[in-house]
């Protein structure tokens, strides 16, 4: 499977990824290689066949809701690149 | 012997004796790491003042009668991605370069507990995406066996720490092999316990149905010793298995009379390095010798493993990545221009190479109209990987394989090729898939004084089986008491 730059430029904006044009065409031929190896899996016949997200036999766990110790806001927002007032302080979002 | 090469129980032993102190041992392995981490570069932190600190506090209790904890006062390494209270955790990336957890990982408060002095926070690829190490944002480690060699990864610094006597025993983390490989390229033990047995609360997520952190050592007791301190239920995590966990020690026993290992042809290979094959095969037959029974079992779908794990873990990997977002912690770019030109150039600036491939092809995989294709045919694949094991253990007790296809690699001679790098975990790839248990410990050398890996695979929560045939052939073998010079 051939991916081409312009899919790579789309899925580095899905992931939020600024990529220089070196890192766009090593990263179109890359991932062209890993996908043909990866299409190996479609040799196998696989209807019907449960998927496995999980190797647990486990859905929702529960427990109590009992209040417990929580982090003070200084400690909290101890490793914030910025902050101001007690908050998390980023870019302006509206205009 | 110097006190930095003895194992864990050697020195508890020692201080039970009181023939000497957890400060003399900690002082011994810290001068140890002064003498040769210059060389090695295994670790990203070392935490001397904890370190003093914490052996002062063990010597205290250990004057007030208390030595029943055997890890009290020993010097552990653990991985740099899990976290340590006031103590930096970057996971060996920028983005994380400055990151100090305001709490502890469950298996840090257990070892905390249990009265361990922490020594350091070794390297290791950067959010354990790779098997060699060369991935650190910051530096490479070198094999202590040959420093011109890659020690494996993505617990390079832990397994090279270990080997080099720069610490007692350490943490890695395994979701492909991160563990297991790093261990057989360093000649010492590594245990990726069943998925669920510990808990992964505060270790950093790569792929979180693959995830797990098990312990590194020089011998297999050491291995059970550090199992029964960090096994166990956490409410913390929810995928951590509400089963009771067993003294693992009571598994190390050296007669195997009865007990059935079988022996995969899908894992002896064309591509695999033939010293490594002959000393897997003699290391099975010296089992057949202690009497176990070996059979041949079939694992159909091992050659679809390595193609299902980076889909399944780059998937989970671009989804659990996504918080490094520049907002809360971690690094963020300098004068971004709005908030999606921050998020971009964080990110950009913060992964490197082949955490940014991974987050792309995840993200790929996950994407509309790919969906299908990639991550449900993979989670499907996965399936029938597990089918193989779950058929082959109505047979037998324990799979006995390579942990690896050679020894340990030159550094750079996979580190071009993305796709080659990735066929390094050919062999232990499968058991985070099937999410069973797996150990490899040494079983030889190549000519050139490599390190070779023995891989023990058990039934889900059956670590026991491979840490009895593990320690049953490591007391029948001398491999286990050799030391890396440096």
């Amino acid at each position: 499977m051939k991916i081409t730059k312009q899919e790579v430029e789309h899925v580095a904006k899905l992931a939020r990824l600024e990529l220089s044009e070196q890192e766009k065409e090593k990263l179109t031929d890359q991932l062209s290689n890993i996908l043909t190896y990866v299409e190996k899996m479609s040799e196998l016949d696989t209807k019907g066949v449960e998927p496995t997200s999980h190797v647990m036999n486990i859905n929702n766990v529960m427990r109590d809701d009992v209040p417990g110790e929580s982090l003070s806001q200084d400690r909290a927002l101890s490793n914030a690149p910025d902050k101001a007032a007690g908050h998390y302080k980023v870019p302006k979002i509206i205009e | 012997m110097e006190l930095y090469q003895l194992t864990i129980h050697e020195l508890h032993d020692m201080l039970k004796k009181g023939e000497t102190t957890s400060e003399t041992i900690t002082e011994s392995v810290l001068s140890r790491i002064k003498a040769v981490d210059g060389k090695v570069k295994a670790y990203i932190t070392v935490t001397e003042e904890v370190a003093r600190a914490q052996a002062r506090e063990a010597d205290k209790r250990i004057k007030a009668g208390d030595t029943s904890s055997p890890l009290l006062g020993i010097p552990i390494a653990v991985k740099d991605n899990m976290c340590t209270d006031g103590i930096k955790t970057t996971c060996a990336s920028k983005i994380l370069g400055n990151f100090v957890p305001p709490y502890d990982a469950t298996v840090v408060r257990n070892l905390k507990q249990a009265g361990y002095v922490l020594c350091g926070k070794p390297n290791m690829d950067e959010f354990a995406m790779g098997s060699s190490t060369e991935n650190s944002g910051f530096f490479i480690t070198k094999n202590p066996w040959d420093l011109e060699r890659i020690p494996g990864g993505s617990s390079g610094g832990s397994a090279a720490a270990v080997a080099a006597g720069e610490c007692i025993g350490a943490l890695g983390s395994d979701t492909g092999g991160s563990i297991r490989q790093p261990a057989s390229c360093c000649g010492v033990v590594g245990l990726k316990p069943t998925y669920g047995r510990v808990s992964r609360f505060g270790l950093v997520a790569f792929a979180s149905s693959l995830d797990q952190i098990g312990p590194i050592t020089k011998d297999v007791t050491d291995a059970a010793l550090l199992m029964n301190i960090i096994s166990g239920h956490d409410e913390k995590d929810s995928t951590s298995a509400n089963i009771p966990s067993p003294d693992y020690t009571r598994a190390l026993k050296k007669d195997v009379k009865g007990m059935k290992i079988g022996l995969p042809k899908e894992y002896f290979i064309e591509g695999m390095d033939p010293e490594v094959e002959k000393a897997v095969k003699d290391a099975v037959k010296m089992l057949e010798g202690l009497g176990a029974k070996v059979v041949q079992v079939s694992l159909p779908h091992t050659d679809y493993a390595v193609a299902t794990y980076y889909i399944l873990a780059t998937s989970e990997a671009s989804s659990n990545l996504a918080r490094y977002d520049g907002v809360k912690y971690g690094y963020r770019t300098q004068s971004p221009k709005d908030l999606m030109d921050m998020y971009m150039k964080s990110r950009a600036e913060g992964f490197g190479p082949e955490v940014k491939r991974r987050i792309m092809l995840g993200t790929y995989a996950l994407s509309a109209g790919y969906y299908d294709a990639y991550y449900k045919k993979g989670q499907q694949v996965r399936t029938l990987i597990k089918r193989d094991f779950d058929e082959a253990f109505k047979t037998v007790d324990v799979i006995a394989t390579p942990t690896a296809p050679t020894a340990a690699f030159k550094i750079g001679e996979k580190s071009s090729d993305p796709l080659q790098m990735y066929l390094s975990d050919i062999f232990t790839i499968s058991v985070n898939l099937a999410g069973i248990p797996g150990l490899s410990l040494p079983c030889g050398f190549t000519s050139g004084n490599l390190p070779i890996g023995l891989q023990l695979l058990g039934k889900h929560f059956d670590e026991e089986s491979i840490l009895h045939a593990a320690f049953a052939y490591e007391q029948a073998t001398e491999w286990h008491r050799k030391r890396a010079k440096l």
